[in-house]
């Protein structure tokens, strides 16, 4: 009879045992809508799980496809956190109520331009409105040093920028912060007057600059130094327009936590990695992206500038305040641009 | 008397087939209206009820218009080369033929930009550069050269089923070969022609890959920007719009067609055809096939290789079988469902044409025009409703290109079932089989051709697909595309090519396979 009870205890005690990894294995497991490419944060997710054991399920999108996905599923939704190409997007799902507020350990840990001032997001990585220019055409010192002399008649049809794009947007956001609705639209309009080129986004931006449709450009920073990664001589160079100047807006890619998440720790420890300095250092030497954290990372990339001097090079606007995407759109309709 | 007629076509296998269609149609329609009805009036004006927005439906009509016609003349020359005369190596033509469509929208996009311009290949290898190539003849050229293949494999399965007495009888009576063309082939060709042309017509409609590069500005851009700034309401009206568009080119095509009839009244069976040789100045087709082989394919495949050169560090051999095997999975069991599942739509439509035929066919051409990104949208909406666990798994995956891409099953399928005769059917009939077993029996293997041509058309467009996978895939799910996708954007173009070279690739084998079964019945030496 014992032998039989002790079976029956060994048994149950074997099977708690089991529910109890299988629990453990669950809670070890995080679900991230990721709008920034598969191809450039994997391998950073990859050392994320194998350093902390925790499971990583990874839906890669389109920033606004996911973004639109998150509005549809809802309270449903299965994502713990999302992770935006872009402070739009960030503002958007954030307007939505969808964010859960991050503790004050996490936003502290960047600097004021770069986060939410309601602390719903935090930025990760920081991506730099650039004046990119054919090096076979143009030479350093012949390009503008501010974004406004671009309506010179005498850049007649020679630039091209991407108002399709969410950068191109935020930025056009930030310059109606900046210097205000009646100068910026004076702005897009002196532009359109002047036959400024619409590509569909960045790379065709880059792409048209060597192939000498146009000699200079309105992209974001890190896609020039992808193409010299692969090809030293590329004819095309890029440089920040002055201190302060509207074209320099930095953007960011963000992370929030999602309130439908059901693994709160571990997304919170995502989050804290995603800003260590192991993870900052991968996107400033492998993604060309900046650094965006108040500590310095140990390698600095040589092709970017630090982040004091980037402090110093964008206008004085707190990124959380870019959330007036509506009212950027409708400016960019009136004047004709979309 | 009319209940018995009904009767005979509430049959399972037609029952299904056309439950599965309306409501996989009305289901995303119906999330259109729900979203629309949200909208207030001001915006209405301002963001769908615009001046622009006119003005895009112009430019989206003169892309259209300007693909089906450029479209035609490509195709005409090649599937009548390989399906009438003794040219040498049809099989290599007819793959060559088919292999453009394995070519993902803006990957040719980019092959065309990237042939002109100061660092072009032009330029690379002869030192002089032509201009790019942009705006609306670059969105022609590159929308047209992989979009030709729909009108090509209509067109010659058309051709290879049209009874030879047809054109000998007219010869017969004295038409010269010229005006055998006009009056006899080009109507006979018709199906093929109509049907082709309403699905490029679609495809232009939804398309945002080659436009947006080439900054030629349709409809889709309008759409695609409202839902890239979070908005699910105007973007709603925006689509409705573009289905009224689709709307109003189904109408045309189905007073095109009303009436028609293409099988052969006799009796007796279909003698084999005599090939057409040829000589002297015939032999320049070789050059005309050479030159669109050479633009249409080796180009695309050329930039493709030239990324891949130009530096790739290393590639994840896991990573390629798992985007081979994803692509796969998705794609096959899709090709051969909607195919399924259109195939007694077909039938009917073609037997028995009745208002509920007409109808169920148009819907699934209305599924394939309801914008992807839109229809991925309400699939996630009914989904999470309805059934949560089915939601970012693989059985919706394929159920969402199942529907969407139905509507490219049609045409090749409907333009054999035409030519199939109704009277063979009746005598099996009359002989004891049941209506399921006379089909298999004598009119399934007369449609085999055009099955195999519809196969091919849904299975290479489910491995293009970005949107709907994007939306709908199971979290950890990797296709071909959405890796292409995923390097180009971020303009690590070394890193697409292993992934495109591998879509081209498996699409081309998938493609042969199909065609090698195709038995050549109606070849015979001249």
């Amino acid at each position: 009879m014992e032998g039989a009870e002790l079976k029956s205890l060994a048994f149950v005690i074997s099977l708690l045992t089991v529910a109890a990894i299988c629990g453990a294995v669950d809670a070890k497991e995080l679900t991230l809508y990721s709008g920034r490419s598969k191809s450039l944060v994997e391998p950073i997710i990859k050392q994320f799980e194998n350093e902390t054991q925790i499971k990583v399920k990874v839906r890669y999108g389109g920033t606004a496809e996911l973004a639109v996905a998150l509005l549809e599923e809802g309270e449903n939704s299965p994502a713990d956190l999302f992770w935006a190409q872009d402070a739009g997007a960030l503002g958007a799902i954030s307007k939505h109520g969808l964010f859960q507020p991050l503790p004050d350990t996490i936003p502290s840990r960047v600097p004021e331009k770069f986060r939410d001032s309601g602390g719903m997001w935090v930025a990760t990585s920081g991506r730099a409105r650039v004046i990119a220019y054919s090096s076979e055409q143009i030479k350093a010192e012949d390009v503008p040093n501010s974004i406004l002399d671009l309506t010179d008649p005498k850049w007649k049809g020679r630039v091209g920028w991407a108002p399709q794009n969410a950068s191109f947007q935020a930025f056009v956001t930030a310059m109606r912060v900046g210097v205000g609705e009646e100068k910026t639209e004076e702005w897009l309009r002196g532009m359109k007057a002047n036959d400024t080129k619409s590509y569909a986004k960045n790379t065709p931006i880059i792409k048209a600059l060597a192939a000498g449709e146009i000699e200079l450009g309105l992209p974001n920073h890190y896609y020039l130094l992808r193409f010299k990664k692969t090809d030293s001589k590329f004819p095309v160079d890029q440089v920040f327009f002055k201190s302060g100047d509207p074209g320099n807006l930095v953007n960011v890619a963000g992370i929030g936590h999602l309130k439908t998440s059901r693994n709160s720790e571990e997304a919170l420890t995502l989050i804290q990695f995603l800003l260590s300095a192991q993870a900052q250092q991968y996107f400033a030497g492998e993604v060309f992206e900046y650094p965006i954290t108040n500590k310095a990372v140990p390698h600095p990339n040589p092709k970017l500038v630090p982040l004091a001097e980037l402090l110093e090079r964008t206008p004085t606007i707190n990124l959380g305040d870019l959330d007036d995407l509506d009212g950027t759109l409708k400016l960019l309709r009136k004047v004709g641009i979309l | 008397m009319i209940f018995h007629k009904v009767g005979r076509y509430l049959r399972w296998y037609f029952v299904l087939p056309a439950v599965i269609v309306g409501s996989g149609v009305l289901v995303p329609f119906a999330y259109l209206v729900l979203r629309a009805a949200d909208a207030e009036a001001s915006e209405l004006v301002e963001i769908v009820f615009r001046l622009r927005n006119l003005i895009l439906f112009g430019n989206t009509a003169l892309l259209v218009a300007g693909v089906v016609i450029v479209d035609i003349l490509l195709a005409l020359p090649v599937a009548w080369l390989t399906s009438r005369t003794n040219l040498k190596a049809k099989r290599f033509f007819t793959l060559m033929g088919v292999f453009p469509l394995a070519i993902p929208s803006y990957v040719m996009a980019y092959a065309i930009l990237g042939l002109g311009g100061k660092d072009g290949a032009f330029a690379q290898l002869f030192g002089a550069s032509l201009p790019r190539l942009s705006g609306y003849w670059g969105a022609l050229a590159a929308l047209s050269f992989y979009t030709f293949p729909y009108f090509f494999l209509n067109l010659r399965s058309a051709l290879l089923g049209v009874d030879p007495a047809l054109e000998e009888s007219a010869r017969s009576l004295g038409y010269r070969r010229r005006w055998v063309f006009y009056y006899v082939l080009i109507p006979q060709l018709r199906p093929a022609l109509y049907a082709s042309g309403l699905l490029v017509a679609l495809h232009v409609l939804g398309n945002f890959g080659v436009v947006s590069l080439m900054r030629f500005e349709t409809f889709s851009y309008a759409l695609y920007l409202q839902l890239a700034s979070f908005d699910r309401i105007y973007a709603a009206w925006l689509a409705l719009m573009l289905l009224a568009f689709a709307g109003c080119l189904l109408y045309v095509e189905a007073r095109l067609l009303r009436g028609r009839r293409f099988h052969r009244a006799g009796i007796g069976g279909v003698h084999q055809r005599t090939l057409i040789p040829i000589r002297g100045w015939g032999k320049l087709s070789y050059l005309y096939l050479a030159v669109l082989i050479f633009g249409c394919v080796a180009v695309p495949t050329a930039t493709i290789v030239s990324w891949l050169i130009r530096g790739l560090d290393s590639v994840s051999i896991e990573n390629l079988v798992k985007a081979v095997l994803g692509s796969l999975g998705a794609a096959v069991p899709a090709a051969f469902l909607s195919t399924a599942v259109m195939l007694p739509i077909v039938y009917l439509g073609v037997r028995r044409p009745s208002a509920l035929s007409r109808v169920l066919e148009r819907l699934a051409y209305i599924g394939y025009a309801i914008p992807p990104l839109a229809f991925g949208l309400s699939l996630i909406f009914f989904a999470q409703r309805a059934i949560p666990g089915l939601y970012q798994t693989l059985w919706l995956l394929i159920y969402a290109y199942m529907i969407h891409f139905m509507a490219e099953a049609i045409g090749p399928a409907r333009s054999t079932m035409y030519q199939a005769s109704p009277n063979i059917e009746e005598a099996a009939r009359s002989l004891g089989y049941s209506r399921l077993n006379a089909f298999f029996k004598v009119i399934f293997p007369l449609l085999i051709r055009g099955l195999t041509v519809s196969i091919a058309f849904v299975f290479l467009s489910a491995m293009k697909d970005l949107p709907i996978a994007f939306l709908l895939r199971p979290i950890g799910y990797e296709t071909l595309a959405l890796n292409v996708w995923d390097t180009t954007s971020e303009a690590l173009f070394a890193e697409a090519a292993p992934y495109a070279l591998l879509m081209i690739i498996f699409a081309g084998l998938f493609v042969s396979l199909l065609l090698v079964r195709e038995r050549n019945v109606h070849e015979q030496p001249a």
